[in-house]
């Protein structure tokens, strides 16, 4: 039974095709261990194995997806860690997900979050806090906690989860794993139960980059559905690149700086991994991407605007929570929404309301998508210079359950290095680069839109360097 | 106080109109009418979560027609926006709707200048249960999403209608050109064309505008001339009354006539409109334009009604009553092309528009204001050869009324009309005239005499006794040129 989990989803796939492993027998042993998890990573599992359905030949036959709570599946919960959908079956299946199951991957199980994405801990999901396998005391990062801890634990191949403002990355750094935040509008997001529409964007948590970008391949491509996507250029390959021969990494300061509050043990690590890199070929440099510092503050009124509307049709009268409200419909849609938001979600409404708000809208939207667009050019003046910036993916390893929760600020700074890469809509992966004190550290590599072909080259051979092993977290 | 101020009206219109495309503004649902409750929608009509809005590009292209039609500025790129609130017929808690950046701006239709012209998603239905069938009172109401997401185009005029008349007016020229291009039912019935009216009123000469009011639930064009009349008639009598107008929106009720506030300016929304995040800019290509140029009519009302003023001669008002009413316009041109065939020739006078115009009118009293005279027993061809008839001076202008009156009941064609019913013209040609004239003068010698000293008033009751002999056979003009030759000294 352990063999068969310790295939990466790549190699799952190859036996299943090969026919020397049985997809259902692969399903199964999966089914059961998500089944019996302890880290609260899920918040539903598959009751059985899909025996019939799977289409032959299918690429991913048999190899079993989890996916995040806020992905809709038809009949299958989907309540994207809010108490506000509880019970919520959707009639339909996200984009994303049908993709999936048309390349043969069988949906496992849907997994835990911070509600509606809102959060770097998974501490603010109705279903409870994720624990990080590495340290059950410790989160798993957030907003896809679920997802992470689960592909970490070895509960699942692989994951789905979404990033908005590095909410893939910073799970995948906190729990070892590897996390692709795919350029804005590479892969659809319909059927993803919306935080930040212009943020919002959904990519693989896996063991390895080869596993990412097998996961990422049958997830892209333009969806009639969703206005914002877009024909992926080329296809997605497998990544074989064994070094970093004539690559320019830049390191950008205002980021990696004092600024960045950046832990000693994760700075340490990171400077190890660029030498490594230097050793692979690469060449490093220090780069300016002088207005990212500001990122957090244009996301923080962006997101939230964006939010405050998008959440608005929760009003307890055609799905989910409703709470009575006396023959009153405002008491009702009110004591709804008090009972059914979380306090993070309802923080978030509240900002992002004022943002938008007659006389507030120009200092605050209007001047957060300015910002917005600078850091973009920032970013395209870095890339003239430079293949790739990379940074730490969080300033700091998993911090225990608790510690920030009465700090939304401190939260907040947990995505510093992550969220400009979101407001510019470029790729960005984080990959496993050690330890520090026990605890997993990231690297994020980032490059320009619809680089990931590159970018998972590059972040290959790193990882060969690496030679990160979490198996010991596959218990 | 003071009672002998001069008001100016100003009124400025915003009409939205549900475009009958096959789908929905921004999903795939069919449009209904009648269809049974809540049949037609999808995830993305029914706002549920994870759903995204794709632009109807049919939408796009009628709003890029109409906005021609309007002669608007296209613009390259538009955006749509979020309009925030809470609302039971708003199920995603926003409307989608242009804002700052619309996609048509300026413009003008007849004699009134065009702001903008945007498209947006209509709101589902609200049923409200109970007697009076609306909100109050009512113990539930339930929704219907098959209207949300209807495609809407608001069109917005400047504030440059100065009656309720000409609001009215106006708006049935709009609504004849909207049903032109085929973009819409236009019908204010179904509620396919809803007009909102936006009035203040001004001393006279002044340049300042006042303060404002919205009509809303004005849904026919008689409503919307009434409803703009009682606004304008409130608002005289609050700054007579040295009281100021309160900016607010009111609810007409037709059947009372009364207009209710509806929201306070210190209840106004605030809309927090910004960018829709989940479509892109609307990008109306040079093909696009042309396509939709190329879709137009050959001629629009506003242009037939110039037309048929300048090239045809007709009066002002009845040039645009046939131009806004085209089944009239359409009636009239082809009577006027049987006249200038067949008609004149055989009458021998050649027949002026103008004169065969003029016999539009009695149709129409005759056949019932709204009924389109094309389904009438009275053939464009039989109008026209009864007018030629009596340019003709063979059958006099009251004869002719009977004639028509004949026609519109049985139909058929005039001269046979004319000669069943004995009602040809009597002329001095035969002798017939000039002895009933000679008989009037001697029955009436007090008239005769005043005729004959000038006073012409007096003629007319020897013309009338002409009349009733001939039974109203003989042309009046006529008659009077016989007395006035008989009695010059």
């Amino acid at each position: 039974m352990n063999e068969l989990i310790d295939l990466t989803a790549t190699q799952a796939a190859e036996r299943i095709r090969a026919g020397d492993v049985d997809a259902a027998e692969l399903f199964e042993a999966y089914r059961e261990r998500a089944a019996a998890d302890e880290l609260n990573a899920f918040t539903w599992v598959a009751p059985e194995s899909p025996t019939n359905g799977l289409p032959a030949n299918a690429p991913l036959r048999g190899v079993p997806v989890a996916v995040k709570d806020l992905f809709c599946t038809e009949g299958v919960p989907s309540q994207a860690g809010s108490k506000i959908l509880e019970g919520y079956r959707p009639p339909y299946t996200a984009t994303v997900i049908a993709k999936l199951s048309d390349a043969g991957a069988p949906l496992l199980a849907k997994t835990n979050q911070d509600e509606f994405a809102m959060g770097s801990s998974n501490e603010n999901s109705a279903f409870g806090p994720v624990l990080n396998p590495w340290d059950r005391t410790r989160v798993p990062g957030g907003s896809s906690g679920g997802s992470a801890a689960a592909v970490a634990a070895g509960l699942a191949p692989w994951a789905i989860g979404t990033d908005t403002g590095g909410s893939i990355r910073q799970p995948a750094a906190l729990c070892g794993i590897v996390g692709l935040k795919p350029t804005y509008g590479a892969c659809s997001r319909y059927g993803m139960i919306a935080f930040a529409s212009s943020l919002d964007q959904a990519g693989p948590f896996t063991r390895d980059v080869t596993d990412a970008a097998l996961l990422f391949r049958h997830m892209v491509g333009r969806d009639r559905r969703d206005s914002t996507s877009l024909d992926y250029p080329g296809e997605i390959e497998l990544p074989r690149a064994e070094d970093l021969k004539g690559l320019r990494l830049g390191v950008p300061e205002d980021l990696t700086g004092a600024a960045g509050g950046i832990e000693p043990g994760v700075r340490e690590n990171f400077e190890a991994t660029i030498k490594l890199a230097e050793g692979l070929g690469a060449s490093i440099e220090p780069c300016r991407l002088p207005h990212a510092p500001q990122a957090l503050s244009a996301y923080y009124l962006i997101a939230p605007a964006e939010a405050s509307a998008n959440l608005a049709r929760f009003d307890g009268v055609r799905y989910g929570l409703r709470v009575d409200g006396d023959k009153d419909l405002i008491r009702m849609y009110s004591r709804t929404r008090e009972v059914g938001f979380g306090a993070e979600v309802k923080r978030r409404i509240m900002l992002g309301t004022y943002a938008l708000s007659s006389g507030y809208y120009d200092a605050y939207y209007g001047t957060a998508q300015k910002v917005r667009t600078k850091i973009a050019e920032d970013f395209r003046s870095a890339f003239d210079r430079f293949d790739f910036i990379v940074t730490p993916t969080s300033p700091c390893v998993a911090f225990e359950l608790g510690a920030k929760l009465d700090d939304p600020l401190a939260m907040y700074l947990n995505d510093f290095l992550a969220v400009p890469m979101s407001l510019a809509g470029i790729a960005a992966i984080s990959i496993p680069s050690g330890l520090s004190d026990g605890l997993p550290v990231g690297f994020q590599l980032a490059g320009p839109a619809f680089s990931e072909n590159r970018l998972l080259d590059a972040a290959h051979a790193l990882e060969r360097a690496i030679g990160f092993d979490g198996s010991r977290v596959r218990v | 106080m003071n009672a002998t101020v001069e008001y100016e009206p100003v009124i400025g219109l915003e009409i939205h109109v549900q475009l009958s495309t096959r789908t929905k503004m921004f999903c795939g649902c069919e449009l209904s009418f009648g269809a049974p409750p809540n049949t037609r929608t999808c995830p993305t009509c029914l706002g549920l979560p994870g759903a995204l809005p794709v632009v109807n590009e049919r939408a796009i292209h009628f709003g890029i027609m109409i906005g021609l039609a309007l002669e608007c500025e296209i613009a390259e790129r538009s955006l749509f926006h979020r309009k925030n609130y809470f609302y039971p017929d708003l199920p995603k808690g926003y409307q989608i709707s242009q804002y700052d950046v619309p996609l048509c701006r300026g413009g003008r239709l007849g004699d009134v200048r065009i702001h903008r012209v945007h498209l947006e998603e209509d709101a589902a239905k609200l049923n409200h249960l109970g007697a009076s069938g609306r909100i109050h009172g009512s113990d539930r109401s339930w929704v219907d999403f098959n209207r949300g997401g209807t495609p809407l185009v608001e069109i917005v005029s400047e504030p440059d209608i100065r009656s309720s008349d000409q609001a009215r007016e106006w708006l049935i020229l709009l609504r004849t050109t909207l049903r032109q291009l085929g973009v819409s039912d236009v019908d204010m019935s179904q509620g396919s064309l809803r007009c909102d009216a936006n009035v203040s009123i001004r001393p006279a000469g002044a340049s300042e505008l006042g303060t404002k009011t919205e009509l809303k639930n004005m849904n026919s064009f008689a409503f919307v001339a009434r409803g703009i009349e009682a606004e304008i008639e409130r608002q005289k009598r609050l700054l007579d009354a040295g009281e100021p107008v309160e900016q607010e929106t009111l609810h007409f009720d037709p059947t009372t006539g009364n207009l209710t506030p509806l929201r306070s300016k210190e209840e106004a929304h605030d809309y927090r409109y910004f960018p829709e995040p989940d479509l892109v800019p609307v990008l109306a290509t040079a093909e696009m334009v042309s396509a939709a140029r190329d879709a137009l009519p050959a001629e629009l009302p506003a242009e037939r009604a110039a037309r048929f003023e300048r090239e045809l001669g007709l009066h002002a008002d009845t040039a645009r009553l046939f131009a806004f009413r085209a089944e009239l316009g359409d009636y009239f041109e082809q009577a006027l092309a049987a006249a200038g065939g067949n008609g004149a020739r055989d009458g021998g006078a050649e027949l002026e528009p103008v004169e065969l115009s003029n016999w539009i009118g009695p149709l129409v009293e005759r056949i019932g204001s709204d009924a389109d005279p094309a389904s009438s027993n009275v053939t464009p061809e039989s109008l026209a050869a009864l007018a030629t008839m009596v340019k003709a001076r063979e059958v006099s202008r009251d004869a002719a009324r009977e004639v028509l009156t004949l026609l519109v009941q049985e139909g058929g064609d005039p001269r046979t009309i004319v000669e069943r019913e004995g009602l040809g013209a009597i002329s001095d040609d035969d002798g017939g005239l000039g002895e009933l004239v000679d008989q009037a003068i001697a029955a009436d010698p007090d008239a005769a005499e005043k005729v004959r000293a000038g006073n012409m008033k007096a003629i007319g009751p020897l013309v009338g006794y002409v009349m009733r002999e001939t039974k109203g056979r003989a042309d009046g003009g006529e008659i009077t040129r016989l007395i006035r030759e008989r009695l010059s000294n």
